[in-house]
């Protein structure tokens, strides 16, 4: 047999974002009430709408209880001992990137996003968001060229309210859930995306999320509108310091795609983990769901889970427009103590829509790691159809997978078509490698890219390498 | 048969090996030496240990060695990993090579190769060197470069099976290749290509050992010794006509020897 300790070690690779920023920042006092709330606001200076619309949530959260149906265990949330703002000291209006405190651009640098002028990424348009405020957003002369929006979400409320009105909490109503309404009350930052009818946004856009402090949650907000005949690949990347306290994260991302519209959004997820002990980490519950208003419109949702003490996380699509598409493709690694109950709900309401899930997870460790998924057909959505499947794969005997799958459908003519496989790393495949030269843990390396093929052909090029990079790097020691 | 000069050091040496898995003894007392350039064969029954004396010198984790030691060019290899002694030449050739979902068959060739060729301080091959080096491999197996971009082994039939291991042996030029029942699930025709490039393979400084229970493939490959295995350990040694005796009399006699015992 592979020797116990083999099977352990392969998946705890020291977390290398671990590091705090020394820096000046504003917060507001722990607790949560209207008055909180009043002040983001005020901070923001936001129209009477908003306002509006966070207090709605706010006294609607508070009537809510926190979901326990997750396949999830963990000390409860003390709602009154958060901070729910923290944002670095800077000008009050900063004109260029120069501006920027160079302590963030440092941080952001060491993260392997550089922000300045000289180093930026070329090919991908950049938003980097530090705790509650977006500090600097990439190539927005450029985009503003093809009539591409791309701002940090307070800004889009003061330059494109009407957008913001419309659209905000159009797909993720402030009641939605009891994170998603916390999230619409103290939502402080996050990104706004816009693409006007016809174009195709010509780079990639991005989110660079990274939470510094360790008394402060973040609850960013992501909306991202494509009108018909557009198309945009967006990915999100997050972050954290190692701290031996929790942190909460509860963000709510929605999108819009109106007809022949197409959005792509990736995300590759690497918030800290807590230790072995699984002390510390990122409470990671996060609502993100897609409207598929238009006709023939697609969204697709790609994720690397690889981050996160609690990972509570379905992005969905709602498939109204007639021969709309859905996709979602999952990569989630959990190691240690670490429990993610991920998964994805497609929603068939228009006729001849379609939707894709493939879902790979991975438990290594102690963890548990669940897909939960629901595909339902309404009663208008004759001749739709959605495949999904569901594989896990166990690494060492002290991890659990779970695959909960909901069908519902109120249309016969339709077609659901779910497969689930449960696999482990053999010791006769390892074995196999191993015999012919190839070292022990690119061996199991190879194996679990190997696994996650599927999921990893859909992220973008550069994203893809990074993920398979990522997972290797998680997996180092966990079956050594 | 001509038996070969004596006076090269033994590529492989197992001596007095005794072996178990879960402290079920499997081998007890196995003693081969092998010199370079000479052809081995065993033989044996089902469940003799043929097939755990490869593994274990393979380096497969499974089998505690109690006794007797394994020595590969003059050293003890008892602490080296199973990667390790691949890099260095041993290779074992799979009775049913392992299914792996996933991952591309020319992938796993290239970093196999080159994980030898580092340790021979060989320059590593990129992609492209890598595939001319491959597709002249190919050949000597008949097989379509179409199986390269399959995963590995998977969906393969038992004779595109053999004969992937037979390219992975070409690939890897080791010093050392024990093909286990390498001939089993073959038709005569895949017989006739695995052996052939077996052959083409080998050299003067290969050494082989060819685990089957049949003379069909010995018909093909000339072995200069054969040996006879029964309750993990070898009963008999000698020469290729041993195993046209064992062919004509069956296995019979040596369940009678190990009665005797």
């Amino acid at each position: 047999m592979v020797s116990e300790n083999l099977v352990k070690d392969v998946v705890s690779e020291p977390y290398k974002y671990g590091f705090v920023t020394d820096i000046e920042t504003e917060k507001i006092s722990k607790g949560l009430n209207e008055d909180t709330i009043r002040l983001i606001s005020e901070k923001k200076e936001e129209p009477q709408y908003l306002l509006n619309f966070r207090l709605n949530a706010f006294r609607k959260w508070q009537k809510m209880e926190e979901p326990n149906w997750a396949d999830l265990g963990y000390k409860k949330i003390d709602y009154q001992d958060i901070i729910y703002y923290s944002a670095p000291k800077q000008k009050e209006k900063i004109s260029s990137l120069d501006e920027v405190d160079p302590k963030l651009l440092e941080t952001f640098d060491k993260l392997g996003i550089p922000l300045t002028e000289q180093k930026k990424l070329t090919n991908v348009a950049v938003d980097a968001v530090f705790d509650s405020v977006s500090i600097a957003t990439t190539f927005r002369k450029e985009l503003a060229e093809h009539g591409v929006i791309f701002c940090s979400i307070s800004e889009a409320v003061k330059d494109h309210s009407n957008l913001i009105e419309k659209y905000l909490g159009s797909v993720v109503p402030a009641n939605d859930n009891y994170f998603a309404a916390l999230n619409s009350a103290v939502f402080s930052d996050g990104s706004f995306v816009y693409i006007p009818k016809g174009v195709k946004c010509p780079m990639d856009l991005s989110s660079y999320f990274r939470i510094n402090s360790g008394d402060s949650g973040q609850f960013e907000r992501t909306l991202i509108i494509a009108e018909e005949s557009s198309s945009v690949s967006y990915l999100e990347g997050c972050t954290a310091p190692m701290f031996d306290t929790n942190t909460l994260h509860a963000a709510v991302v929605e999108l819009i795609a109106l007809d022949d519209a197409s959005i792509k959004y990736s995300t590759v997820q690497n918030w800290y983990a807590g230790n072995e002990e699984g002390v510390g980490g990122i409470f990671n519950f996060v609502t993100k769901r897609g409207k598929c208003l238009g006709k023939r419109s697609k969204i697709s949702w790609s994720q690397v889970e690889t981050g996160s003490a609690i990972t509570w996380k379905y992005p969905s699509c709602i498939l109204l427009g007639e021969e709309s598409v859905g996709e979602f493709y999952s990569v989630a690694l959990t190691n240690n103590l670490q429990q993610a109950d991920t998964g994805t709900k497609m929603i068939h309401i228009g006729p001849r829509t379609k939707s894709t899930i493939v879902s790979k997870g991975i438990s290594a460790g102690n963890s548990i790691n669940s897909y939960r998924g629901l595909v339902k057909m309404g009663s208008k959505a004759s001749g739709s159809r959605n495949y999904s499947q569901c594989d896990s794969m166990l690494i060492g005997d002290q991890a659990a997978a779970n695959t909960f799958p909901y069908i519902q459908s109120q249309q016969p003519n339709s077609e659901i078509e779910h497969e689930a496989s449960t696999c482990r790393i053999s010791e006769d495949q390892l074995f196999y490698l191993q015999s012919r030269g190839i070292e022990f843990e690119e061996a199991v390396s190879m194996m679990v890219s190997g696994f996650c093929r599927d999921v990893f052909n859909q992220l973008p090029m550069e994203f893809a390498a990074e993920a398979d990079k990522l997972l290797a790097l998680k997996l180092e020691g966990s079956v050594g | 048969m001509q038996s070969k000069t004596k006076e090269l050091d033994p590529i492989l040496e197992v001596n007095n090996l005794f072996a178990s898995i879960e402290n079920l003894p499997i081998l007890k007392g196995v003693t081969i030496s092998v010199n370079p350039g000479e052809i081995h064969a065993i033989m044996g029954r089902n469940g003799c240990g043929k097939s755990t004396l490869s593994k274990i010198i393979a380096g497969h984790p499974s089998y505690n060695i109690t006794k007797g030691e394994i020595k590969f060019t003059g050293n003890d290899i008892h602490s080296l990993e199973p990667e390790e002694r691949a890099q260095s030449g041993i290779f074992l050739g799979f009775q049913y090579p392992i299914e792996i979902p996933g991952v591309s068959n020319l992938e796993f060739l290239r970093v196999a190769t080159n994980a030898r060729r580092k340790f021979l301080n060989k320059e590593e091959l990129d992609t492209f060197d890598f595939e001319d080096l491959v597709k002249e491999k190919l050949d000597l197996v008949k097989m379509d470069s179409a199986f390269l971009s399959r995963s590995i082994n998977q969906g393969f039939s038992g004779g595109e099976k053999k004969r992937n291991e037979i390219l992975q042996m070409a690939l890897l030029e080791p010093k050392i290749a024990i093909l286990d029942e390498t001939d089993s699930g073959l038709d005569i025709d895949a017989l006739r290509i695995v052996a052939s490039g077996i052959k083409k393979i080998s050299n003067e400084q290969t050494g082989i050992i060819l685990i089957t229970h049949y003379q069909r493939l010995l018909d093909e490959i000339q072995p200069d010794y054969v040996h006879v295995m029964a309750d993990g350990q070898i009963i008999k040694t000698g020469e290729s006509d041993l195993a046209l005796e064992l062919e004509k009399y069956g296995y019979e006699w040596t369940d009678n020897f190990i009665k005797e015992q």
